[in-house]
């Protein structure tokens, strides 16, 4: 009898010219919408995103970190451990790894420097990441002093900046050759500061462990499965931070839009009498609040999404840095890799959309199934 | 014509307070002619033309629709009597739209939007072709003057301006029958004159008309071919 899809433009077409005319109150409600999505978009973005360069981090990582503890705290491991360990059974490789952090005061940052045996380092030059040459601004083939324990100025000469995989990798990273670092931190030879081991079969790596524990009972093993289990602990979406987080800003969600959309107006709610009275049906009444309030929330979240994309991966999540990663003054201009992930966009639609809609319509319903005869009476 | 038999309304029927409005009327109203309600305040006129005109069902009682409800119901033959108050809602739905043009008291136009919206808005439901009711809109509201205030919003509107363009509004959809109630009440004499000459224009065109009233403009004039009078709910005469 009625071309359906006609209608549907129709009563579009109204809903929009409805939303125009009460704009100060409709502007408003997308505006605080549209931050509600942006603060959950962001967190979720940004989490996201550091979950994937922890996980790049520990790829490149060994299978266990050995380190030795002396009262309590982290302290050089004698060389001669490593072929001990080396004759454990299960062991591939046993690396003696040379590293510390050096503070520079100029500005005011922590680089990580790292021993590396790589042949074509060449003698006195240094390759460094891209957040230190950035803080630094230095470039390929300048020059370099670093501090040395002594307060003595070291000059380096730079041969390479580290090609940008993930920041969080390689970004703060200075790779020297050994003799330098023990120099510039005075690091006493015959000493490292822990030893990475690769297993040929991980399910061993317990066994090892407990092993090396047995020889050398001031160790301290690290399985990375370990790691990844916190990071996964801390950072995943069923359980862990995200899910405490995220879920109280969803229920505030929640909360303000069943707050902001049952409280239909007298005007409305007159509103709804009359058109009933001049034939719409109930369910016209319901396709009309129902596209009213999917513009609205459609609008917020795609603009709330798209200024949380921005604000993660072009300004760094500026407004959280601190509080989630504690070590931003090395990265003043920190870049994470932009990545979108369908499966949580769509989450995240049906958390911030579909309450703001069921908000929406379950009162328009109670309205719109009374009697019309309201109209008649003012 | 509509026939009305033994017609109750009572308002909280089942609660500690029920309020009967409508006691008991039966009444036969002529198609084409012009009714005229009136009686004092509170005598059940409103409730009654709520009632005729599918937006409350009655309590208990017939209401029988005679050859009026064609357009709204296409399988219905074209003289056959349609009860009314036993239909299921979207049946009044169709009927409210089709076969009744309401024209309110208090005009009901929908604030914040043009005086043509207002007109157009019960078409929107219908999927009609937007450009034909555009076009049949813009000739109604030339025809009742309204030409210049086409994009106006209608919050600026004075009431006799408002009035004709809850009337276009009333007859987008071409009804059978046009109620309105308390039509002259926000009028001076002169609209009020006015009014009753738009009114004598659609009974020559063959509309059916039910208008409350307290006006003597409007029960008085020689327009109108039936005058019942209410009181407490009852109809008390018919001339
Ligand atoms: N929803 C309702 N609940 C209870 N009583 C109602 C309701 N609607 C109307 N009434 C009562 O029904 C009676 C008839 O009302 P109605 O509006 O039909 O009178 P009327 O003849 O149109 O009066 P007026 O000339 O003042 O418009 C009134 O006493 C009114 O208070
Ligand atoms: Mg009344």
């Amino acid at each position: 009898m009625r071309p359906p899809l006609q209608r549907y433009r129709n009563i579009l077409d109204f809903a929009l010219s409805s939303l125009l005319r009460r704009k100060g109150r409709n502007l408003a409600l997308i505006s605080v919408y549209t931050l509600v999505v942006f603060v959950i978009a962001s967190l979720v973005f940004f989490v996201q995103a550091l979950k994937r360069e922890a996980h790049e981090l520990l790829a490149q990582a060994p299978d266990m970190v050995v380190q030795r503890m002396v009262a309590g705290r982290h302290d050089p491991v004698p060389l001669a451990q490593v072929e001990a360990i080396r004759n454990i059974r299960g062991v591939d490789e046993v690396q003696a790894r040379l590293w510390g952090y050096y503070y520079d005061p100029v500005f005011g940052g922590n680089l990580t420097v790292l021993a590396t045996e790589d042949a074509a380092l060449a003698p006195d030059a240094i390759w460094i990441g891209q957040g230190v040459a950035r803080s630094m601004r230095v470039k390929e083939g300048d020059l370099i002093p670093l501090r040395g324990y002594d307060g003595q100025s070291n000059l380096f000469s730079i041969q390479k900046v580290l090609p940008e995989s993930s920041e969080l990798v390689s970004s703060d990273l200075v790779l020297m050759a050994p003799k330098d670092v023990r120099a510039l931190f005075h690091f006493p030879e015959g000493l490292a500061t822990d030893l990475a081991i690769q297993a040929g079969n991980p399910r061993e790596l317990p066994t090892i462990a407990a092993k090396i524990v047995e020889l050398y009972p001031d160790s301290r093993p690290i399985l990375k499965t370990e790691i990844l289990r916190t990071y996964e602990a801390v950072f995943d979406w069923r359980g862990g931070l995200m899910v405490v987080v995220l879920g109280s800003a969803v229920l505030s969600f929640i909360i303000f839009a069943w707050d902001k959309a049952t409280g239909l107006s007298a005007e409305e709610r007159k509103e709804i009498g009359v058109l009933k009275s001049l034939g719409w049906e109930s369910s016209d009444v319901l396709l009309l609040k129902f596209w009213e309030g999917t513009v609205i929330s459609v609008t917020a979240f795609l603009t709330g999404v798209l200024l949380a994309y921005a604000h993660v991966f072009f300004f760094s999540a500026s407004l959280f840095e601190h509080a989630l990663k504690g070590w931003s003054v090395l990265f003043p201009r920190f870049r994470l890799i932009p990545a979108l992930d369908g499966y949580q966009l769509t989450v995240l639609f049906f958390l911030t959309v579909l309450p703001y809609t069921a908000a929406t319509l379950v009162p328009s319903w109670r309205a719109a199934t009374v009697d019309p005869d309201a109209a008649m009476r003012s | 014509m509509i026939e009305l038999s033994q017609v109750v309304k009572t308002y909280q029927a089942g609660l500690a307070t029920p309020f009967t409005a409508v006691d008991r009327v039966t009444l036969s109203i002529p198609a084409a002619r012009l009714t005229v309600f009136k009686g004092p305040s509170g005598s059940g006129k409103t409730t009654l033309l709520t009632l005729i005109g599918c937006m409350a069902r009655p309590t208990s009682g017939r209401i029988h629709l005679h050859g009026l409800a064609a357009d709204a119901l296409p399988h219905l033959a074209p003289a056959e009597a349609l009860e009314i108050t036993s239909l299921p809602e979207r049946f009044l739905t169709a009927i409210r739209r089709r076969t009744f043009g309401f024209i309110f008291q208090q005009f009901n136009l929908v604030r914040g939007i043009s005086v043509l919206e207002n007109v157009l808005l019960p078409t929107y439901p219908t999927g009609e072709d937007p450009r034909a009711v555009e076009a049949r809109a813009v000739a109604r509201l030339e025809s009742l003057g309204l030409a210049r205030h086409l994009r106006s919003s209608v919050d600026r509107l004075s009431g006799g301006e408002a009035q004709r363009v809850a009337i276009a509004r009333a007859l987008i959809n071409d009804p059978a029958v046009i109620i309105a109630d308390e039509p002259t009440a926000h009028l001076d004499s002169r609209l009020s004159e006015d009014f009753m000459g738009l009114m004598s224009e659609f009974k020559d065109a063959g509309k059916t008309l039910l208008i409350t009233s307290h006006d003597p403009i409007v029960y008085d004039s020689e327009l109108a071919d039936l005058v019942v009078e209410m009181r407490d709910g009852r109809v008390v005469s018919e001339t």
